[in-house]
């Protein structure tokens, strides 16, 4: 297929309403959990974007027990269990990892079982598992762009001290940088971005959208800058290609975009090989 | 002459298990100091207490007026670190950040003082090369770049030498010592290289939890304590 076909069938694809909304969120949050996820891939926070998106898929399937709406719910839910994650990695007391995985399960566990007891929330309930391009309905979309673009001004304006608390905390102590309060920003931040794509791309496959593009990116790129901006880039263009290559083959959108990461990684990895050499 | 640092009857503990037990000592501005004692002696702690990255249980430690926002600091390096993508450059300038405040950008001058550290330290020419490319001994000299741009009253370095070969490591203590006389840097370092330290400090402090000895590095050479650790036990 040409580049002109693409862009043909791209503009096809937006004239439809749900593709449009799908594409406008799923583009944002992409951007988001890249530029957040080379921060928690390199502090070894990788585990805490699963167990957010486990604890929001919990709290989405309370939302819709109670008829509440979905984001109104998850957003403050998975706040408050980013700082309580943050806290159990720090604490070198309790195996922070293990810690997260039990309260993964017990988020999903309560939420199939709280579900269950209410008809007609199966298909529900799979659109948070495995993710939706359907799912976004209007009053999604000014939240999501709102919040994408708070994320990605505080991102922006504390770029420098991000980057010192991920490169050393003792340094930045000593310099005088509130290191907690950055690494709650940090995990602030990606709880927003988690229950924002959830919906589009489920619980079980946001987590990719997070940790596959600052992993392309630090295959070939030198300095942190760099990598933050391939990894932005990377997963923006990787999500609009997956989600036109589900349209186009009639494949599920959060797989078919995590697919298209993975290949990409394949691909940084192998030149990152080459470039060695 | 008044001390830049004074460190009083200082009392450091993690979760009940005391590790720097009633420590005192003055550091006299542009005093070469380093802190000796076996691993788990309390070095590093003590370190991290006088630049409160850890609590305090008692005690003070106080500097001189306006010595407490020059101070550059070499902590040691993480395993995080070692693969980090980021270059030369950028690490260096994360040095000036204490200054930024509010703006989220670094200044033309921030970006002279980052320029002017890395040829002091001759690495200049590779300021473009990621940090995890570089040998064990490029990255100390980046990590020192940094503390010097927040640096203009003391230094304090924790085991800087730690894992590099001893070429290296007597490059690096010769910088440390052209630092301490050229720029007239308070130099407070930890190390566990007896032989190394009594050569290029001023004064010695032996720490097993509590001072073991705290004085010149001659007396300390003249000392049974000195004798017995400068014969490499």
């Amino acid at each position: 297929m040409d580049f002109s076909a693409f862009f043909e069938y791209l503009s096809m694809m937006v004239t439809y309403d749900f593709a449009k909304k799908a594409l406008i969120v799923g583009s944002l949050t992409a951007l988001c959990s890249a530029l957040l996820g080379v921060s928690l891939v390199l502090k070894r926070y990788s585990m805490i974007g699963d167990g957010l998106s486990h604890v929001g898929f919990g709290a989405l399937c309370v939302a819709s027990v109670l008829n509440l709406a979905p984001l109104k719910v998850a957003v403050p839910v998975v706040i408050v269990a980013a700082f309580f994650l943050l806290k159990l990695s720090e604490n070198s007391k309790i195996k922070g990892d293990a810690a997260i995985a039990m309260i993964s399960g017990t988020a999903v566990a309560a939420g199939l079982v709280i579900t269950s007891f209410v008809d007609g929330l199966s298909s529900d309930v799979s659109g948070y598992m495995f993710g939706s391009i359907l799912s976004i309905d209007d009053s999604d979309v000014p939240l999501s762009v709102i919040l994408s673009v708070v994320v990605i001004l505080l991102y922006v304006l504390f770029y420098n001290r991000i980057f010192s608390v991920t490169f050393d905390e003792s340094f930045s102590k000593a310099a005088g940088i509130k290191v907690d309060l950055y690494n709650a920003l940090i995990a602030l931040l990606t709880a927003v971005t988690i229950v924002i794509g959830m919906k589009l791309m489920g619980t079980v496959l946001i987590s990719g959208l997070i940790i596959f593009p600052p992993l392309s990116a630090m295959r070939v790129c030198k300095s942190f800058k760099s990598v933050t901006a391939v990894s932005a880039v990377i997963s923006v263009i990787c999500f609009v290609v997956g989600i036109f290559l589900s349209f186009v083959f009639d494949t599920p959108a959060g797989a078919t975009v995590v697919l298209v990461n993975a290949v990409t990684f394949a691909v940084f990895f192998a030149a990152g090989k080459l470039k060695k050499a | 002459m008044e001390p830049v640092l004074q460190c009083k009857n200082l009392n450091i503990a993690y979760n009940g298990h005391t590790v720097v037990k009633d420590v005192s000592f003055d550091v006299m501005p542009g005093e070469y100091l380093c802190i000796v004692g076996e691993n788990g002696s309390g070095k590093s702690s003590l370190v991290k207490g006088l630049l409160n990255l850890v609590p305090v249980r008692s005690g003070s430690v106080s500097f001189a007026e306006g010595v407490s926002g020059g101070i550059g600091y070499l902590p040691q390096q993480s395993p995080i670190q070692r693969d980090f993508p980021a270059s030369v450059e950028e690490v260096v300038l994360l040095g000036c950040i204490k200054n930024t405040g509010f703006r989220p950008f670094f200044s033309k001058s921030e970006k002279k003082t980052a320029e002017e550290n890395m040829k002091q330290l001759h690495i200049f020419d590779i300021r473009k090369k990621s940090y995890r490319e570089l040998s064990g001994g490029q990255q100390q000299r980046v990590l020192l770049a940094r503390a010097l741009c927040s640096a203009d009253r003391m230094l304090l370095l924790d085991e800087p030498v730690t894992g590099l070969d001893p070429i290296v490591s007597s490059e690096l203590y010769s910088v440390i010592h052209k630092l301490n006389h050229e720029r007239n840097l308070t130099v407070v370092m930890v190390s566990h290289d007896i032989a190394s330290a009594t050569a290029n400090a001023d004064k010695i402090l032996h720490l097993d939890e509590k001072v073991e000895f705290f004085g010149t590095a001659d007396e300390y050479l003249d000392s049974n304590l000195g004798k017995r650790f400068a014969k490499g036990v």
